[in-house]
C-alpha cells in the first residue's frame, strides 16, 4: 500500500507500482487536468508538482511516491486564480489549451524558484512543455506579467 | 448567478463598460461550471445540468439561438474549437446582432447535424467566410423578432421600437421590456420577413470587429475544460489498439495469451481491416480492452503478431524521393497556361531552373486521436473531438451499417487538430468496439498511434524553370509539380493531384508573368494522404517563395523590391478566364466574390516591409527572409528575422505578418492564429519529417518528430491586419504557407546557404554566418 496526498487530500494506492501517476490522476482520481501528450516525457503537457517540484506524471510510478504531496492544475489556487492562471487570461494564452495545464504548473514551478525569470530562465525553463499551436510568446508574456504583478 | 447579471450598458463609457461585461461574462463561465457543462460536456457536468435545468422549454427561434423566460439566451456553436477561438468568436457575432446582454449569453455545443445547423466541417478556414452573413442574420433577425413582440405588447407600430443590451425600448414614452419579458408573445409571433431584418452598419457593432477573450479562459487555466479523453460513463472500458504498421496491411496471425495476463485486460478483438482504400473508416487491427489505460497499454505491447503488410510494404522515402524528381522532370497534365511558355523560355537571354522538396508531416496535434462509444441498444453516441461532427456521424452509421438518425456525435474541445480530426476513423473504432464489448468504450492512441497511423501531409517534389532578361523581369514561368494527393484514400488509381489541387497558390499565382504554364505530374500513393493545415499551399508556398528569392539574388536585386516588382500593376483577375484549366477551385468562393487582386497582395507585401524594418542593418549570423502567399482567400506577407548560431541552430528572434482577410471578426484570435501559424511553419521548415522505411513511419514520438519548442521560438511576432470590409477570407491556415520560405530565405540572408530540401535539420551544421554581404559589402 502506497500513501501520499493529491491536492490536500490523503491518498493509498494497492495497485500496480509501476503505473505511472498520469493516469492514476486521469483515470482513477477523474483529475482529468492532467493531459496526456507522449508517454515518455518530453511534451510537459501532464506535468504536476511532487513535493512543489515539478515532475512529468507520465514519468513518474506509483512507487515513487509514498510519503509525498501530489499538486496537480487542479491545487494549484482554490479558486483558480493563481498570479499565472490571472496573466495567463489577461493575456489571453491559449488555443485549443490542451497543453496549458503543464505550461503553467511548469511556470509556476519558475516563478516560486526565480520570482523574476530573464527571458533565458524562461526559455530554458519552458523548453521541455510543448505548445503545438504555438503560444509560446504569450507564455513569455504571461510569466513576464505573472512575475510583474507579484513584485 | 443572477447577482453577477445587470442592466444595460451606457453608451456614454463604452469601452470600460465592454470591458466589464466581459469580465462579468468569465466571471460567469468560471462560477457556475453550466456553460462549458452544457458545451463539450462529459456526462459528469450533463449530470449537474440536469440537476439546475430550468423546466420551461426554451423559445428556440432559430437553430443556433434559444430563449428562456429568465432572460438568458443559448447560443448554439455548430463548429469545432480546436483553437481558433470559434466558440467565442460566433456567438459574439450573434450577440451583438441581437443586442444580446454578452453577460447573458451562454454557449452550447452542438451535436453533429448538418441538416439543422449548416456545415460543421471545421476545415478550410471556413467557419467565419462561410457563415458571417448567416450569424449576422440569425442575430439580426430575432432582434427584429424581440421588437415585433415589443410593439405588440405595447400596440405600438414596430418602427418606434428599438433593441438594444437585452432591452425593447419604446423611446417616445421611455418603456422598456426585458429579451426574457418578451419571450411568451415572440413565441406567438411568425417570423420576421427577411426584407424587415436589418443587420447592423458597421457604426452599430459593438464586438464584431474587436478583441474578445475567449469564453473557455477558465475552463482552460484550471484544468476543467474537457477534451476528448476527459468524459466518464458508468462502467466505460478502454481500448488501445495495434493498427497495421503499413497501410493496407492485415493481420495474419496474433497469439493474445499474455495480453489477456495483464491485469485489468479484459479482451483482445480483431477489428476487421477494410479494403483499401479505406477513406474515412478504421484501418482496423487488434484492440485490447481493459479496465484502465495502463493495462490497455501493457495489453497492447504483450500482444505477439505477425502481419501481412500488404501492397505498400516497400514504401521507402529516399526512393520515393527519386521517383518524385524524377517525374517533375518530365512534362505533366497542364493546370494553368498562359501565353506559350516553351517558347518564352527558348528565347529568354536568361534562364534559372530550381527543384525542391518537401517530406511528409504530421498533425502532431498535442491530444492524440481518442474518442468515446457507446453502442448499445441499437443507437450509438459518440463523444469526440472531431472537426466534422457531420462526417462522424454519417461514417459510423454506414461503418456499423445503421441508419444517421441513430447516431449521435457530441463534440468536446479539440486539444489542436490541424486536418488530422476532420477524419473520423478512430471514431469507427470506439463505436465498434462499444457495440462488440456491450458497454461504453473510449479507445485511446497513444503518441506512438497518432504519428504511426495518421493522414498525413503529402510528399512533395517541385521544379520551378523561369526565362528572364538582364533586368530580372521575367517573361516565362514554368512549374512542375508531383505529389500523392487526399483523393487516393477514397479511390484506387489516383496518380496524383488533380488541377484543382494546384489552386492553393501554385497555379492561381498573381505574378505578372506573360507566359506561365503550370502541371501536375504523377504520384501514387502509398500510405493515407491527408489535409494538414494549409494543405498543398505549404510546399507550393516553399517553392514558389523560395524560387522567388533566388530569381532575385539572380538579378542582384533586393529580394522585397524584387517581390513588388513581380506583382506587376494592380490587377483584379477573374483566373477561371486567365488560363486555369477546370475544374479550378478558388477555396470554395467564386471567382466574381473572391477574385485575385493583385493590390491587395502588394498592399501587405508594403506592409510587411515597412513594419518588419526591412533594410535595417543586422549583426552577424542574423539575416531577414520575405514571401507572399494568397490562399484560403486571405493575401499574407511576412518578413522573418532568424539567428543562425554557431552550431547551426535556427531561431526566430522575430517575424512581421501583414494579413489581408477581408473583415476580421475578432482580431486578437487573428493575430494568435497568425502567432501560431508562424510557430508552426518554423517547425515545418526547421524539425519534422515523417519518412518510411519498409512501409513503416520511421519516427514515433516527439524526440524523433521535434516541433518548434520556447527556446528558438519568435520573441516577437508583429501581426498587422488590414482594415476591411471586405467579404471575409481565412484565418486559420494562411499564414503558413509563406512562412517556410520566409524562413529560408532569410537562412540565405544570414548564412548565404540555400534550402531547398525540409527540413533544414543539421544542414546549417556547417555553415558560418556571412560577414559580407550579396554585394560584397561588410556588414
Amino acid at each position: 500500500m502506497i500513501s501520499f496526498s493529491v491536492n490536500g487530500t490523503r491518498r493509498s494506492f494497492d495497485g500496480d507500482p509501476a503505473m505511472p501517476l498520469l493516469w492514476y490522476l486521469r483515470d482513477d482520481l477523474e483529475l482529468t487536468g492532467t493531459r496526456y501528450g507522449c508517454g515518455v516525457g518530453s511534451c510537459g503537457a501532464c506535468t504536476v508538482h511532487l513535493d512543489g517540484r515539478a515532475v512529468r506524471a507520465c514519468q513518474t510510478k506509483m512507487s515513487e511516491l509514498t510519503g509525498k504531496e501530489v499538486t496537480t492544475i487542479e491545487g494549484l489556487h482554490p479558486h483558480g486564480e493563481h498570479p499565472l492562471q490571472i496573466a495567463w487570461r489577461e493575456i489571453d494564452v491559449p488555443q485549443c489549451g490542451y497543453c496549458q495545464s503543464g505550461q503553467i504548473m511548469k511556470a509556476a514551478e519558475l516563478l516560486r524558484s526565480t520570482p523574476h525569470p530573464t527571458d533565458r530562465q524562461i526559455d530554458n525553463a519552458m523548453n521541455g512543455n510543448i505548445c503545438r499551436c504555438g503560444t509560446y510568446p504569450r507564455i513569455r508574456g504571461a510569466i513576464k506579467l505573472a512575475a510583474e504583478k507579484r513584485s | 448567478m443572477s447577482g453577477l447579471m445587470s442592466g444595460s450598458v451606457d453608451d456614454g463609457d463604452e469601452a470600460v463598460a465592454r470591458d466589464m461585461e466581459r469580465r462579468r461574462f468569465v466571471q460567469l463561465l468560471g462560477m457556475g461550471g453550466l456553460v462549458f457543462a452544457a458545451g463539450p460536456s462529459g456526462i459528469r457536468r450533463l449530470g449537474r445540468l440536469a440537476e439546475t435545468a430550468v423546466p420551461v422549454d426554451p423559445f428556440s427561434p432559430h437553430a443556433y439561438i434559444a430563449l428562456r423566460e429568465d432572460g438568458t439566451v443559448t447560443i448554439t456553436c455548430h463548429r469545432s474549437e480546436m483553437g481558433q477561438g470559434i466558440r467565442t468568436t460566433m456567438p459574439m457575432i450573434i450577440a451583438d446582432e441581437m443586442e444580446a446582454d454578452w453577460a447573458r449569453c451562454r454557449v452550447e455545443q452542438a451535436v453533429g447535424d448538418e441538416r439543422k445547423y449548416g456545415s460543421q466541417n471545421t476545415d478550410g478556414s471556413t467557419s467565419i467566410r462561410l457563415f458571417l452573413t448567416k450569424y449576422r442574420e440569425a442575430g439580426a433577425t430575432v432582434r427584429a423578432l424581440l421588437e415585433h413582440a415589443a410593439a405588440k405588447q405595447w400596440g405600438t407600430d414596430v418602427s418606434e421600437v428599438r433593441a438594444r443590451q437585452h432591452t425593447v425600448i419604446h423611446e417616445r414614452s421611455g418603456r422598456s421590456l426585458s429579451f426574457g419579458a418578451l419571450v411568451a408573445t415572440a413565441r406567438s409571433l411568425p417570423m420576421p420577413e427577411k426584407t424587415s431584418v436589418r443587420v447592423k452598419s458597421p457604426s452599430e457593432r459593438r464586438w464584431q470587429g474587436k478583441k474578445m477573450p475567449s469564453i473557455d479562459l477558465v475552463p482552460m487555466t484550471t484544468g476543467t475544460a474537457i477534451y476528448g479523453a476527459d468524459v466518464r460513463l458508468p462502467g466505460m472500458k478502454v481500448a488501445v489498439i495495434a493498427h497495421p504498421p503499413v497501410w493496407g496491411g492485415r493481420v495474419r496471425s496474433f497469439d493474445a495469451r499474455a495480453a489477456l495476463r495483464v491485469p485489468g485486460v479484459e479482451k483482445v478483438l480483431h477489428i476487421p481491416e477494410p479494403p483499401l482504400p479505406a477513406g474515412y473508416n478504421t484501418v482496423g487491427g487488434l484492440a485490447v480492452v481493459a479496465r484502465n489505460t495502463w493495462a490497455a497499454i501493457q495489453g497492447r505491447a504483450a500482444l505477439r503478431i505477425v502481419w501481412d503488410d500488404g501492397p505498400h510494404a516497400s514504401y521507402d522515402s529516399v526512393a520515393y524521393r527519386a521517383e518524385l524528381e524524377a517525374s517533375v522532370r518530365k512534362p505533366g497534365t497542364a493546370g494553368r497556361v498562359v501565353g506559350n511558355v516553351e517558347e518564352a523560355l527558348a528565347s529568354a537571354p536568361r534562364t534559372l531552373e530550381r527543384e525542391y522538396y518537401m517530406p511528409h508531416l504530421s498533425h502532431a496535434q498535442m491530444e492524440p486521436v481518442v474518442a468515446i462509444a457507446q453502442a448499445v441498444n441499437g443507437t450509438v453516441e459518440v463523444w469526440a473531438p472531431t472537426q466534422s461532427p457531420q462526417d462522424a456521424r454519417g461514417t459510423v452509421a454506414k461503418y456499423l451499417g445503421t441508419d444517421e438518425s441513430k447516431v449521435t456525435v457530441h463534440v468536446t474541445l479539440l486539444g489542436g487538430a490541424f486536418g488530422r480530426k476532420s477524419k473520423p476513423d478512430y471514431i469507427c473504432e470506439a463505436a465498434w468496439l462499444s457495440r462488440e464489448v456491450g458497454v461504453p468504450v473510449r479507445v485511446q492512441w497513444t503518441r506512438e498511434d497518432d504519428l504511426r497511423n495518421s493522414y498525413y501531409h503529402t510528399v512533395a517534389a517541385h521544379r520551378l524553370e523561369a526565362g528572364f532578361d538582364g533586368n530580372g523581369t521575367v517573361t516565362a514561368w514554368r512549374h512542375r509539380v508531383a505529389y500523392p494527393a487526399i483523393d487516393a484514400i477514397f479511390a484506387q488509381d489516383v496518380e496524383g493531384p488533380g488541377p484543382d489541387d494546384l489552386t492553393n497558390g501554385a497555379s492561381d499565382i498573381p505574378y505578372a508573368i506573360p507566359n506561365i504554364r503550370v502541371e501536375v505530374c504523377p504520384a501514387v500513393a502509398h500510405t493515407r494522404i491527408g489535409w494538414y493545415r494549409s494543405v498543398n499551399a505549404i510546399h507550393h508556398g516553399f517553392a514558389i517563395g523560395s524560387f522567388i528569392d533566388e530569381l532575385a539574388v539572380e538579378s542582384k536585386k533586393d529580394p522585397a523590391k524584387y517581390l513588388l516588382d513581380l506583382l506587376g500593376p494592380d490587377r483584379v483577375v477573374d483566373l477561371s478566364k486567365d488560363g486555369l484549366v477546370a475544374p479550378a477551385s478558388n477555396y470554395g468562393g467564386t471567382w466574381t466574390d473572391y477574385p485575385l487582386d493583385t493590390g491587395r497582395a502588394r498592399r501587405v507585401v508594403e506592409l510587411a516591409i515597412e513594419k518588419s524594418g526591412w533594410g535595417t542593418p543586422l549583426p552577424s549570423g542574423r539575416g531577414r527572409g520575405i514571401a507572399m502567399h494568397r490562399s484560403f482567400l486571405t493575401y499574407v506577407a511576412m518578413v522573418v528575422e532568424v539567428d543562425v548560431a554557431a552550431d547551426g541552430t535556427v531561431s526566430v528572434p522575430r517575424a512581421t505578418v501583414a494579413t489581408d482577410a477581408g473583415f476580421v471578426a475578432n482580431p486578437d484570435r487573428a493575430r494568435s492564429q497568425m502567432e501560431g501559424a508562424v510557430i508552426m511553419g518554423m517547425s515545418n521548415t526547421l524539425y519534422s519529417e515523417i519518412s518510411f522505411r519498409n512501409g513503416r513511419v520511421v519516427q514515433s514520438n516527439y524526440p524523433s518528430y521535434p516541433v518548434t519548442r520556447m527556446r528558438t521560438a519568435p520573441h516577437t511576432v508583429d501581426v498587422h491586419l488590414v482594415e476591411s470590409e471586405a467579404l471575409p477570407g481565412g484565418i486559420g491556415e494562411p499564414a503558413v504557407p509563406p512562412s517556410a520560405a520566409a524562413i529560408c530565405n532569410a537562412i540565405w540572408d544570414a548564412t548565404g546557404v540555400r534550402i531547398r530540401q525540409l527540413p533544414v535539420g543539421r544542414q546549417l551544421a556547417g555553415a558560418r554566418a556571412r560577414t559580407t554581404d550579396p554585394d560584397g559589402q561588410d556588414r
